[in-house]
């Protein structure tokens, strides 16, 4: 019993580290709070369950739901948020109004309810692991979200796209004046970050189920981590998620009616502690 | 030749440069004196071509090329680099992170990584460690060298002084004279008087947005009390 909870609270992390990562990585370089992360990572979800029905392809789906919400995101960024660059309360309130418009579009194309995105074969059915027999997908998307991780990792710390966005995490103003075009690396952050939401929405869709306002669950779950683990820090991101996710987890099952509690409780003491979070800096 | 001519700019309601006049040629160092808020840090933003403040008139012009209007990466990409006052590293990069910012490591043309290691051996035996990590001589060395990066054929250098130890400050006038020598403009932002007359060319003085006084170093080495009631005491 406790390893199955131990299982469902790591699997939870990791995809809340998939969506949380994309989301801390448009706030530290941007400084842009995106409200409508949430709606991206539903409509990732969305776009995954039709194209793998279409195709038979799982990997078609996720794959389609990266690139899509990669391409919402550009649209989001050049054709939106263009115009408010600078103005922190405008682009908030915009990504807001971007979140209802993405649900109502969502509610009209797929209605109100409940879908799951079909998983391949080889990834139903159950594996014995720490003595207890665990659905297969729930364990993929555990090993997807090291494997995203790990990438993202190397990304930041081992490329020099990487170095230019932590540098820019650090002091965009700096990176410009030394004669780099901060914009496209904003722009390249803000379709990674939303190719991350979809992915999410993809792994999600499969592993909890697609419905109107699962949106705004991640969102606020992901907005914890992202809190927790301090902005644009990705191994904040990771242990923000494993807080979260065993928090959840466990309160679920132990103080079934503090369930909220259990989560942002301890969050609200570390930021009395820590304000920036566990690896955040002040802006 | 770099050109400043009837600059004006504010901070929301707050004008603060009136219209500064200047000019800054290859192969000299001219130095900006000013009293703090006097606007220098302004001025500097606003020829690099930094989103604040706003200006409302005049110009910065790199020969036939208007600056005033460019986004900074593109001042930066025609030849103009700053060292910022307070040197602005990035804590996350390595020493050898901010070098390769803008250019690979293996770059073979203008100022290589090599170059800068070459110029500040101190900076080559810390490569590995980040800008938090360096001492105060070793930041302002490496905010140069991350500067030259860009072979600039204009450098903007923002109090660079402030805060070095008398030793360090005299380094640092060797890196300018080094500088010049090599035929690049440098626009020498300073409160100190004697410092800046060390290395400079050519003095200009701002006081309230405007500069009041303008001088050859030569003349103001002469008759220093010329200059130190702009300045306050020195
Ligand atoms: N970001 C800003 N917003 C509003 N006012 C500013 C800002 N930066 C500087 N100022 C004001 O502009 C004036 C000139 O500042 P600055 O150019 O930094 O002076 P200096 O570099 O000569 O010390 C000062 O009165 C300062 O308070
Ligand atoms: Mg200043």
């Amino acid at each position: 019993m406790l390893g199955f909870q131990l299982l469902n609270g790591f699997t939870f992390a990791a995809l809340l580290f998939v969506v949380a990562s994309g989301f801390t990585l448009i706030f530290g370089l941007l400084r842009i709070v995106n409200l409508s992360h949430g709606a991206l990572y539903l409509l990732g979800g969305y776009v995954a369950l039709a194209v793998s029905g279409w195709t038979g392809q799982f990997a078609a789906g996720v794959l389609a739901a990266m690139a899509a919400v990669a391409l919402a995101g550009l649209a989001l960024d050049q054709g939106l948020l263009r115009f408010v660059r600078g103005y922190e309360l405008r682009q908030v309130l915009l990504t807001v109004g971007v979140a209802f418009v993405l649900n109502d579009l969502a509610l009209v194309v797929w209605g109100g309810d409940t879908f799951t995105v079909p998983t391949p074969e080889a990834l139903t059915g159950a594996t014995e692991v720490l003595g207890v027999f665990y659905p297969t997908f729930r364990l993929f998307v555990l090993a997807a979200g090291a494997l995203v991780f790990m990438l993202l990792s190397l990304l930041i710390h081992r490329t020099r796209l990487g170095a230019l966005i932590r540098a820019g995490v650090d002091d965009a103003e700096m990176v410009a004046a030394t004669g780099i075009d901060i914009r496209r690396v904003f722009l390249g952050t803000f379709m990674l970050g939303s190719a991350l939401a979809g992915l999410g929405g993809a792994l999600g869709g499969a592993f909890l189920s697609l419905y109107p306002g699962a949106d705004a669950e991640i969102l606020v779950f992901s907005l914890a981590v992202v809190i927790i683990g301090g902005r644009g820090s990705l191994l904040g991101a990771a242990l923000g998620a494993l807080l979260i996710g065993l928090l959840n987890t466990f309160g679920q099952v132990w103080f079934p009616e503090l369930a909220y509690f259990v989560v942002f409780g301890p969050m609200a003491l570390l930021l009395a502690f820590r304000p920036f979070g566990l690896f955040g800096r002040p802006a | 030749m770099l050109s400043v001519e009837g600059l004006e700019a504010r901070y929301g309601g707050a004008r603060v440069l009136n219209g500064v006049t200047l000019d800054l040629r290859r192969g000299e160092v001219h130095a900006v004196l000013g009293r703090n808020g006097m606007g220098k840090t302004t001025l500097v933003r606003a020829v690099m071509g930094l989103s604040s403040p706003l200006v409302t008139a005049g110009e910065a012009r790199l020969g036939d090329a208007r600056l005033t209007g460019l986004p900074p990466h593109r001042v930066a990409r025609l030849g103009v680099a700053l060292v910022p006052q307070g040197r602005r590293l990035f804590p996350s990069l390595s020493v050898t992170e901010h070098l390769t910012l803008l250019k690979p490591a293996g770059a073979r043309t203008g100022w290589t990584m090599e170059r800068v290691f070459a110029a500040f051996p101190r900076l080559a035996e810390r490569r590995k460690h980040r800008g938090g990590q360096l001492s105060g001589g070793e930041r302002q060395m490496l905010a140069v060298g991350r500067a030259l990066m860009a072979d600039p054929t204009f450098l903007l250098m923002d109090e660079p002084s402030e805060g070095l130890a008398p030793v360090m400050v005299r380094a640092l006038e060797t890196v300018v004279a080094q500088l010049r020598a090599e035929g690049l403009g440098i626009l020498l932002v300073e409160q100190n008087l004697y410092s800046a007359l060390a290395v400079a060319d050519r003095v200009s003085v701002l006081e309230t947005g405007r500069v009041v006084h303008a001088a050859s170093a030569a003349a103001v080495a002469s008759d220093p009390g010329a200059l130190t009631r702009f300045l306050g005491v020195h």
